[in-house]
């Protein structure tokens, strides 16, 4: 909401003073908690001399991000302002963080106190060594973990606030213009009948009389046609013709989903996952190497990812909630809730509850479809049946699964013999017999009923 | 707590004037409803607003908005793991392997299982004992997903917890502890070294415990003449590949004779390979799978078999016996006598008749021979059932002996012949506990009944030879709250172990002698050394019974091998004084479909058409045709096409079974009848599942030939028998038999003869390209499928036809349909039997009639054509879809819902189909079958396909199919393309034998007689089969061209 432009001087005055407000509040607070607030202060000092946080942030993320954020538990503890906390809570100082994030298993091995109370606290789940870190790079992390490089929050606001602003003002100018135009053609309107009814004044005044034609008795038009029997014959053609062919096209759509695009238990986007950050499809859909189902993955492969990934990048998210109209983090704890992950404690509470996903390629039962026929042996891109599935948020059936559509693709395609055994000696065999250089999925017999129906 | 005190709901009820409350308590509604105020007023209906065009105007407005609603698909929700097991992934096979250990069936198998669902059951082709499953074992997958079995424990008819029967059994077990009542355990065969080791540590602590091992159709008299001449309760193995002559007295081995497996090794010898193929002779009473396999079969009772023995021992041995035989059998046995001698080593006897003498002769006379095929050495395990344990037991239950009574595997109620002294003895045992995966007429009886695991849910582990272990694991979680019976011990006796820790420990340290436990678990077989439970009890005490034992058995050796010698000249004479009592011979059997009935609720069963009678659905006595004319019984077929038969009511020793249909069968030796087991449970079973009548009341003395005296009943019996004709009539083309003497001195085209078709009036072969009016394609790229099957090899067991069922989603009809013909089998085993009393005598009467009537004439000569002889020699010849290149079925089809793939398979595309059913008309081999029905979801058909745990079965990757569809063998396409598949993603070209193993028939065929394959893959098996001489099509002069081709029978009539 804060992003939204103020544009009435009545709400910036009163925006001003709130801010004013505030201000003179955290100053009370500051006051009231001047003890506390004085070690981060330090920290913030220690790290303006020692470190380079903007250094950090990129070692941070290259080393650190897998397992630590700044400020929740992961795999890790929590890293903000880890090196002043240690230094209350335990005593501990710089140099232990150095030997720790260099030789984290060598410390526990020695018997260091608090080396093996987190080690135990986190599951034992040792954490990597790092002797490749120098001191200072150790610094920067540290200078990075007290004080972050402010976030470019700023910068996302602006841009976003004039796409806000352009979207609204390009709504409002079209409905001007709509409006400038229908004005235009009403005065138009109004012109030519002034200009009719004036036309028809001068008509008068000059003695041109107008002759009201006499309705003369005619057949209806109506009764002429029904007199002509052919023009009859052929209408009622046409027109049967005419309803046969939208019956049979309206028919023919019975049974096929094409653009079916129900709405799934969890949002999740195809898009964000396989186009942005280019997952490869089989990543997740690993059966389709290998069995007839692509597989639907289940949650623990979402969770090799998601253990870490708690919550999407702002952009991402305010353009879940602009563009889709959904919470993107929301859905992440849909995901949690599902495989019963306690993001509290990082662990599984074995509560789980299955995703009911909506299927959406239906086959009928009567065919017989093998993925890892198409998809290992044929190397058929997902795409050519599945469409721009990276460009879709939510998944729709792109092809229409007939019959038709399958043969067509059967007659059409070359068949994929190079380095595969198996076809070495009927291909050859098969293209003297058609005399062909390359074989179709038809002319290996692909098109044979019982290929796919038993 | 009875009182006097008096409950009400409603003050008014206090009044006993109250009309009201009368009203009340009479009637739901106490007003009735008021039909005749807006029916009977015919003004009011006449002036009301809506009137009967308004009203059919609404009808059809919600009709058209409810079809237009229609036209939206369904939402369709899709739910992938949580977490997803690392070696699964949705829509890929996988396997493991486990073994079937169930009592009556030992075997080691895979289990193919889709997304955590067992679904099928296949060969572990590793295995070197028990490899082969059985009809009943690939089977045994859907009896997992029966909606009638036990969900959880029940005590006295009530749902309780697990906890509650631990309590119950551990406070009881603790009182019991010391005193002077038995623990009883009666259980099935285990043959399992870990229950063993379990139940010797349970006796360790309860001195009081006893163990009684019950099967419920036993080996008594081989098991006791084993121990009598080896000292040890087992069985022999024999290996009947390495025989060359195999002689059995009523042993059906190719059947369930001492726990069966033998079809393998048997088959191998039968292929004719360099001229040399291996003879076999029965004699046998009923007509059994072995005996429709022999090359010679004599009818004999049982009482007559024992003399024969005899006479054969006696032969052997130079010494002579007594007894009578007629003249014939007397000529055969002294045949037989020369032959063996001839064979000498190369030779095996084996019998089945349930007499200890018998067993000890035929285990003196192969041993005398030094035959090659017995193996006492290395002896079997599964069958362990001790008859005298089991009468004492209920002898000690009944006298109030018995404190506890767990029992696990068995239904001794319903398969006890004295049942109701063991429900009278349970009613004095103090705490009964039954474990069973249904609800039976033992666990009705019993206080508690424990819910126990289907064998693909369970740990064990299994020795069904010495030496040869199995292991079983499970494929699937328990679907219920279950838990099986070694388990429970496990946590009475209050160990921390779980059963599966158990076998482990029981393996690494007793059995595995160093080798891998994965690697073991994986297989799911291994062979080492023989196992001891007492050698890893820890106890000393137990260790010094051992050697206690081991001091007794030598001695006992001793006089058993002292005893033996002179037993079997006792043994002689017994066998040659037999006498049959009065009446008829009945000799009790197992059906090759049910067994001994633990698989009742299974439909697949039901349904499977026994591989003789060919009667699904039904178990009846089968009586030979003179004995059926002198009883006055009859079979004969109604118009609808259905058999009917009489009924008679049967008497042994006094016990009666009323009202058992008769079945007239050719070959059954005069003067016996046939019952089998396993048919007539009600307890726990579904309507249409409680079929045929129980024979166990009659299995009298746990020996299965009993004296019997048959009466008709009134009534006829509605059989579902799906082959009504039951002999060739001459058309050798059908089934081309030859003798093994011609088939090596004569050229192919006399045995085996290419049919001739007139062109222009000239003979002409059927194969000669200007025959044909069809054009031709080259078939010679790329696959081309091709089945082969050996007749010679088939001995008619029928598992292929469940393992079809399982992989091909085939529905189950029931027995009405059933008997309409309306079987839905893809994959049938057509059995024949001879007019004459051989095949090729038949066709030599067929050739020989002239004109119509007369002596000669083919009108009264095709009528003595259509029945079976006496003892008619029998063929089986399984038929599917012969997926003919040049098929008749495609050209009529108006839709073309039925066209033929480059591969050689004839395709069925399901959902173009209309139900013409032009198609099935103009198939020559009647192989297509057509929906007449929804077989799914459909109240009239509840069987496994109208719940949704029996839907956990069907096969994901073939379609389920609808009414008005017509369906048939597809060559299971779906296994063969998911091998191309493979193959392609690979990038490999397919492996050899890849095919063979996919295709459901082909793979579960143990006997080696279907084969499947690539014929234009370079020297595959497929292309050699096709190339041999004894290669035929069916019904070649139609001019099909099938991709099945038969290989032509070959008899070894060699008599020296």
């Amino acid at each position: 909401m804060k992003k939204v432009p103020y544009l009435h001087p009545f709400s910036k005055i009163l925006g001003v003073t709130v801010l004013f407000f505030l201000l003179i509040s955290t100053s009370i607070y500051a006051q009231d908690e001047a003890s506390a607030e004085a070690s981060p202060e330090q920290t913030e000092a220690a790290a303006e001399t020692d470190g380079d946080p903007a250094a950090g942030k990129t070692l941070f993320n290259q080393n650190c991000a897998a397992c630590h954020a700044l400020d929740r538990k992961m795999t890790g503890p929590a890293l903000a302002n880890v090196e002043a906390r240690l230094a209350e809570d335990e005593g501990l100082d710089r140099e232990w963080l150095y030997s720790w994030i260099k030789n984290s298993p060598g410390m526990i091995a020695s018997g260091d106190a608090y080396a093996n109370k987190i080690y135990n606290e986190y599951n034992q789940a040792a954490m990597t060594a790092f002797p490749t870190l120098s001191n200072t790079d150790i610094d920067n992390i540290l200078a990075y973990t007290a004080a972050p490089p402010k976030k470019p929050a700023v910068a996302a606001t602006s841009e976003a606030a004039p796409g806000a602003a352009g979207g609204s003002g390009s709504g409002v100018s079209n409905n001007v213009i709509l409006g400038a135009l229908a004005l235009v053609f009403a005065l138009l309107v109004v012109m030519l009948v002034l200009v009719n009814r004036t036309l028809k004044r001068i008509a008068e005044a000059n003695g041109v009389v107008f002759v009201e034609e006499e309705a003369v008795k005619r057949k209806p038009l109506w009764k002429a046609f029904v007199d002509n029997q052919f023009l009859v014959l052929v209408s009622v053609i046409v027109l049967l013709l005419g309803s046969a062919y939208f019956a049979y096209g309206w028919m023919m759509q019975v049974g096929i989903d094409q653009g079916y695009e129900p709405i799934q238990p969890i949002h999740y986007s195809h898009r964000i996952h396989a186009g942005e950050n280019k997952i490869e499809c089989k990543y997740c859909h690993s059966s389709a190497r290998v069995s007839k189902h692509s597989g639907i993955p289940s949650l623990n492969v979402c969770m090799n990812c998601h253990k870490s990934i708690y919550q999407v990048s702002e952009e991402t998210l305010a353009e879940g909630k602009q563009e889709y109209g959904v919470d993107y983090n929301q859905e992440i704890k849909k995901l949690y809730a599902a495989v019963g992950w306690d993001e509290e404690n990082q662990r599984y509470t074995g509560n789980t509850k299955p995703v009911e996903w909506v299927r959406i390629h239906n086959l009928p039962d009567f065919v017989y479809f093998n993925h890892s026929q198409h998809v290992t042996v044929a190397g058929v891109q997902c795409q050519e049946c599945h469409g721009p599935i990276e460009e879709m948020e939510i998944v729709s059936q792109h092809s229409p699964l007939t019959m038709g559509w399958c043969i067509n693709c059967h007659r059409e395609t070359n068949v994929k013999i190079e380095g595969n055994e198996y076809y070495e000696k009927i291909h050859d065999e098969l293209s003297k017999k058609y005399g062909v250089e390359k074989l179709t999925a038809a002319q290996m017999g692909g098109l044979e009923c019982g290929k796919c129906h038993y | 707590m009875a009182s006097n005190k008096k409950y009400w709901k409603n003050e008014a009820e206090l009044n006993p004037n109250d009309s009201i409350v009368e009203t009340l308590r009479q009637n739901e509604f106490v007003e009735d409803i008021p039909v005749d105020e807006f029916l009977g007023d015919k003004e009011n209906l006449s002036s009301t607003n809506t009137n009967r065009r308004d009203f059919l105007k609404y009808v059809g407005f919600s009709t058209a908005a409810a079809s237009l609603a229609a036209c939206q698909g369904p939402v369709r929700k899709s739910i992938p793991y949580v977490v997803q097991p690392e070696n699964i992934v949705p829509g890929v096979a996988n396997y493991y392997a486990t073994s079937i250990a169930d009592g009556f069936d030992f075997a080691s198998v895979l289990i193919k299982t889709r997304e955590g669902r067992p679904i099928k059951v296949e060969n572990n082709r590793d295995a070197l004992v028990g490899g082969g499953a059985n009809a009943r074992v690939n089977a045994s997958v859907l009896s997992l997903y029966d909606s009638t079995r036990l969900q959880g424990p029940v005590a006295n008819g009530e749902p309780v917890d697990w906890s509650a029967l631990d309590a119950a059994v551990k406070s009881k077990l603790a009182a019991l502890k010391n005193s002077g009542q038995q623990i009883a355990l009666l259980t099935q065969t285990y043959a399992s070294p870990s229950t063993d080791r379990l139940i010797a540590e349970m006796q360790a602590e309860y001195s009081n415990v006893k163990h009684i091992v019950y099967d419920a159709i036993g080996e008594e008299a081989a098991l006791a003449a084993f121990e009598a001449k080896f000292g040890e309760r087992a069985l022999a193995d024999y290996d009947f590949s390495k025989s060359d002559l195999i002689v059995s007295f009523g042993a059906d081995f190719l059947g369930d004779w001492q726990g069966g497996g033998y079809d393998s090794s048997y088959a191998k010898g039968r292929v004719p390979n360099k001229g040399k193929m291996s003879r076999h002779v029965q004699f046998e009473a009923n007509m059994t799978l072995s005996g429709a396999n022999a090359d010679k079969r004599i009818p004999l009772t049982p009482m007559q078999q024992k003399i024969a023995l005899a006479k054969l021992y006696a032969k052997l041995n130079g010494t002579s016996a007594g007894g009578e035989l007629p003249e014939n059998v007397q000529a055969a046995v002294d045949s037989v006598a020369t032959q063996i001698r001839t064979a000498a080593s190369n030779a095996v006897v084996v019998t089945g008749l349930d007499d200890v003498n018998a067993q000890t002769v035929v285990l003196a006379i192969n041993e005398m021979l030094g035959s090659k095929a017995f193996d006492a050495a290395v002896p079997k395990y599964t069958r362990q059932g001790n008859a005298e344990a089991v009468n004492t037991l209920i002898a000690d239950m009944n006298s109030g002996k018995v404190g506890a009574l767990f029992v696990d595997g068995v239904n001794p109620a319903y398969s006890l012949p004295n049942a109701a002294e063991f429900v009278t003895g349970l009613e004095k045992v103090g705490l009964s506990v039954v474990f069973s995966t249904n609800w039976n007429e033992t666990t009705e009886v019993a206080q508690f009944a424990a819910a126990s695991n289907h064998y693909l849910e369970s740990w064990g582990d299994v020795q069904i030879k010495k030496g040869h272990y199995g292991l079983m694991q499970p494929t699937i979680r328990e679907l219920f709250d279950t838990r099986q019976f070694q388990a429970s011990l496990l946590k009475w006796m209050g160990s921390d172990k779980n059963y599966y820790e158990y076998i482990k420990d029981t393996w690494t340290n007793g059995i595995l002698n160093g080798a891998d436990w994965n690697k073991a678990l994986h297989d799911g077989v291994f062979v080492g050394g023989a196992f001891s439970a007492s050698v890893l009890n820890a106890d000393p005490e137990n260790v010094a019974d051992d050697a206690d034992d081991k001091e007794e058995v030598p001695a006992s050796d001793n006089v058993v091998a002292a005893a033996s010698s002179i037993s079997i000249a006792s043994a002689i004479s017994a066998l040659t004084n037999a006498t049959s009592g009065e009446g008829l011979e009945l000799t009790l059997y197992p059906k090759t479909g049910m067994g001994n009935g633990s698989m009742a609720s299974n439909p697949w069963l039901q349904e499977f058409p026994d591989p003789i009678t060919r009667v699904s659905w039904d178990n009846y006595v089968t009586v030979s045709k003179a004995d059926a004319e002198r009883l006055g019984l009859e079979n004969y077929n109604v118009a609808n096409g259905g058999l009917d038969g009489s009924y008679v009511n049967i008497t042994v020793n006094g016990v009666i079974v009323n009202n058992v249909p008769v079945i007239i069968q050719p070959g059954q030796a005069i003067g016996s009848v046939g019952l089998s087991f396993g048919y007539g449970k009600k307890v726990g079973l579904k309507e249409e599942m409680q079929t045929g009548v129980n024979a166990y009341p009659l299995y009298q003395g746990f020996n299965n030939i009993q004296a019997a005296t048959l009466e008709k009943a009134s009534g006829t019996h509605e059989f579902a028998c799906i082959q009504l004709h039951n002999t060739l009539m001459g058309r050798g083309d059908i089934i081309k038999e030859t003798t093994l003497e011609e088939f090596n001195t004569k050229e192919s085209s006399e045995w085996n003869p290419i049919p001739h078709v007139s062109l222009n009036h000239q003979e002409t072969l059927v194969t000669s390209p200007e025959v044909d009016i069809w054009e031709s394609f080259d078939r010679s790229i790329g696959h081309h499928f091709k089945m082969s099957i050996d007749l010679n090899a088939c001995t008619g067991c029928g598992a292929c036809v469940i393992a079809c069922h399982a992989e091909n989603n085939v529905p189950v009809v029931g027995k009405k349909e059933m008997r309409l013909s309306r079987d839905m089998h893809w994959l049938r085993i057509d059995r024949y039997y001879s007019s004459e009393s051989t095949f090729e005598e038949d066709n030599i009467k067929k050739d020989e009639f002239d004109g119509l009537s007369g002596d000669n004439g083919s009108l009264g000569g095709f009528g003595e054509l259509e029945d079976p002889s006496v003892n008619p020699q029998v063929a089986f010849q399984p038929v599917m879809c012969q997926h003919c290149n040049h098929a008749p079925c495609e050209t009529v089809c108006p839709v073309a819902a039925t066209s033929h793939g480059r591969q050689g398979q004839n395709h069925m595309a399901y959902n173009r189909c209309v139900g013409t059913r032009y198609c099935a008309n103009n198939c020559p081999y009647k192989v297509r079958r057509f929906n007449w029905f929804l077989y799914n979801n459909n109240d009239e058909f509840d069987f496994h396909m109208n719940n949704d745990l029996g839907k956990m079965v069907l096969n994901p990757d073939v379609v389920v199919r609808s009414r008005g569809v017509m369906e048939k063998c597809s060559f299971c396409i779906q296994a063969t393309q998911a091998v191309v598949l493979n193959a392609k993603r690979e990038g490999r070209p397919v492996a050899e034998g890849e095919f063979n193993n996919a295709v459901a028939c082909s793979a579960a065929c143990s006997s080696g007689a279907i084969k499947f394959g690539d014929v234009n893959e370079e020297g595959s098996e497929i292309a050699s089969l096709e190339e041999d001489d004894r290669a035929y099509h069916l019904l070649e002069h139609v001019g099909t061209k099938p991709n099945v081709f038969y290989h032509v029978k070959v008899r070894n009539t060699n008599e020296v």
